[in-house]
């Protein structure tokens, strides 16, 4: 039994009019340790499906299960990275981190401890009692990193977490989520456009079709891609072929709904 | 080096014309106040005007200075800012309160939203025989006047700022199991802290206004009721006195909350 299985789900939204279909039976699963991606045009349900494994929206048919236990709403079990960094601009760096125990009400010492270590180790202690107001993109994710990190979750969802960083920040933290998310063995789903991204990071690539949004095809990314880290997979030179391959399904995928 | 002189200069002058320019300001406002009190004395003792009805700023002030000598004003006074605390307070934390609960429960929020919209609509001091009569014709019928008159722009203005938080705020808060208060105390209120403060600047001054109507309509004390009982026996010198205490005092706790704000936003 694989440890993260989606099962036959599909969602529609709502609304006066009329309503949509944002998912149409989508069935994957993902094993222990693995990181994938989800790939896509916009508009093809990646986000939803992230929110409905996550626990916030349940979805109108089939069902996400961890572990062999059904997810009906959110547990800390699983972490949720957004697009922007969303660090509480009132809050400082250290009580942005322990939100997550602060909500659960499990805030100890020793939790405040490793707090400020994780942050100390992932270049962050100078700005430990700053407001988000006063660190750069690149820091702010990091701290966000450290925040979703902080409950120990067994699952990591990433939502497009660089796409609204500058270039050379965007490289830099692609290397260290994939080291830190690998030191601690978790399981990770990436949403994002970036085909380049989806090698370099992930050791299995689905490609989403839109309305509704389905799984079009899936790509394994070498073994010896999957080793490195993702700048260096960037430079390799089987990186290339993959790249042009998700590329050309991906316009194919395009002209065919086009047509 | 010589560069760093010529910046230097530089700096020394705009310094100095900011400078200049500040006190040019304040002089301006000094002088419009002078000229203001002077022609109108003037004109007043030229009998340009009926002194009768406009009084005069000696008059005014010479009124003021016996009934502080012989301190029957400071009970209008007390009266008076005391109501207008007490409404702005009430009106102000109802307001919020109600903003609140229609943010709790969305379905109440439909429902009363055509209420909300009329109630916002209506002029507030229109209840006031209405208010009197339920109330009894005392204080507690001018502190909610002023109460009412800010209530329902608070609960719509402060709900709109509950409303308009960024939903990934609360996504994130989601992913963390938060409950919809936890929600409520660690993203929704401190998101909408700003709104909150703006509406107390609002509220001082409409506090004011239904304070004052409630005691034109029912007092017996009260600088409200000063203008009327002036107005009433022709002594527009007490009107006037009355109306510069009033301007006074709600300069006062505008200030104030101006300073709160600027204390509570650092």
């Amino acid at each position: 039994m694989a440890f993260l299985s989606i099962d036959n789900v599909s969602h529609q939204y709502f609304t006066k009019m009329n309503y949509t279909k944002a998912l149409q039976s989508i069935s994957l699963s993902v094993e222990e340790g693995q990181f994938i991606s989800f790939i896509g045009p916009s508009g093809c349900g990646k986000s939803t499906l992230l929110s409905i494994i996550a626990g916030i929206i349940t979805p109108t048919e089939g069902s996400v299960r961890v572990n062999n236990t059904t997810v009906q709403r959110p547990s800390v079990s699983i972490g949720y990275m957004l697009q922007q960094d969303y660090l509480f601009p009132w809050k400082t760096i250290v009580d942005n981190v322990l939100l997550g125990p602060h909500i659960k009400g499990t805030l100890t010492n020793g939790l405040q401890q490793l707090a400020i270590q994780s942050l100390t180790e992932i270049g962050l202690e100078d700005v430990l009692h700053a407001y988000p107001s006063q660190l750069s993109g690149g820091m702010r994710q990091r701290a966000a990193l450290v925040r979703t990190l902080m409950t120990d979750p067994h699952i990591l969802l990433l939502d497009e977490p660089f796409s609204a960083l500058d270039y050379q920040t965007k490289l830099k933290l692609e290397d260290l989520v994939s080291n830190t998310l690998k030191q601690f063995n978790k399981t990770s789903i990436l949403v994002t456009h970036d085909i380049g991204e989806a090698i370099a990071m992930s050791d299995k690539i689905y490609l989403f079709s839109a309305s509704p949004g389905s799984v079009f095809s899936s790509f394994h990314v070498p073994e010896n891609l999957q080793q490195l880290t993702p700048f260096e997979a960037r430079q390799h030179h089987d990186f290339p072929a993959l790249f042009q391959h998700i590329w050309e399904e991906l316009n194919s995928l395009e002209s065919s709904t086009n047509r | 080096m010589n560069h760093q002189q010529t910046d230097n200069q530089r700096f020394e002058q705009y310094k100095k014309q900011a400078k200049k320019e500040k006190r040019s300001i304040l002089m301006w406002q000094v002088i419009i106040f002078i000229a203001f009190f002077s022609i109108w004395e003037i004109i007043s003792r030229l009998h340009w005007i009926d002194p009768l009805i406009f009084s005069s700023p000696t008059n005014i002030v010479q009124l003021l200075v016996d009934k502080m000598v012989d301190q029957t004003i400071f009970i209008h006074l007390q009266v008076t800012v005391l109501e207008t605390i007490i409404g702005f307070l009430l009106g102000t934390i109802l307001g919020i309160l109600l903003a609140s609960l229609l943010w709790w429960s969305p379905k109440l929020s439909r429902i009363s939203d055509p209420y909300l919209v009329i109630l916002n609509a209506m002029p507030k001091v229109a209840l006031g025989p209405i208010i009197i009569v339920a109330l009894g014709p005392g204080y507690a019928s001018i502190i909610a006047m002023g109460a009412f008159i800010s209530i329902i722009i608070t609960t719509i203005v402060v709900y709109t700022a509950f409303q308009n938080v960024d939903e990934n705020y609360l996504k994130v808060l989601a992913s963390f199991g938060a409950s919809r208060y936890q929600s409520f105390k660690e993203a929704v209120l401190p998101a909408s802290f700003t709104t909150i403060i703006s509406t107390f600047k609002v509220n001082v001054g409409l506090s004011w206004v239904g304070v004052i109507v409630g005691e034109f309509l029912v007092s017996q004390k009260g600088l409200g009721y000063l203008i009327i009982y002036g107005f009433q026996v022709f002594d527009f010198t007490l009107v006037l006195a009355s109306l510069l205490l009033i301007a006074i005092c709600a300069a006062i706790m505008y200030q104030l909350v101006e300073r709160l704000e600027r204390r509570l936003m650092n």
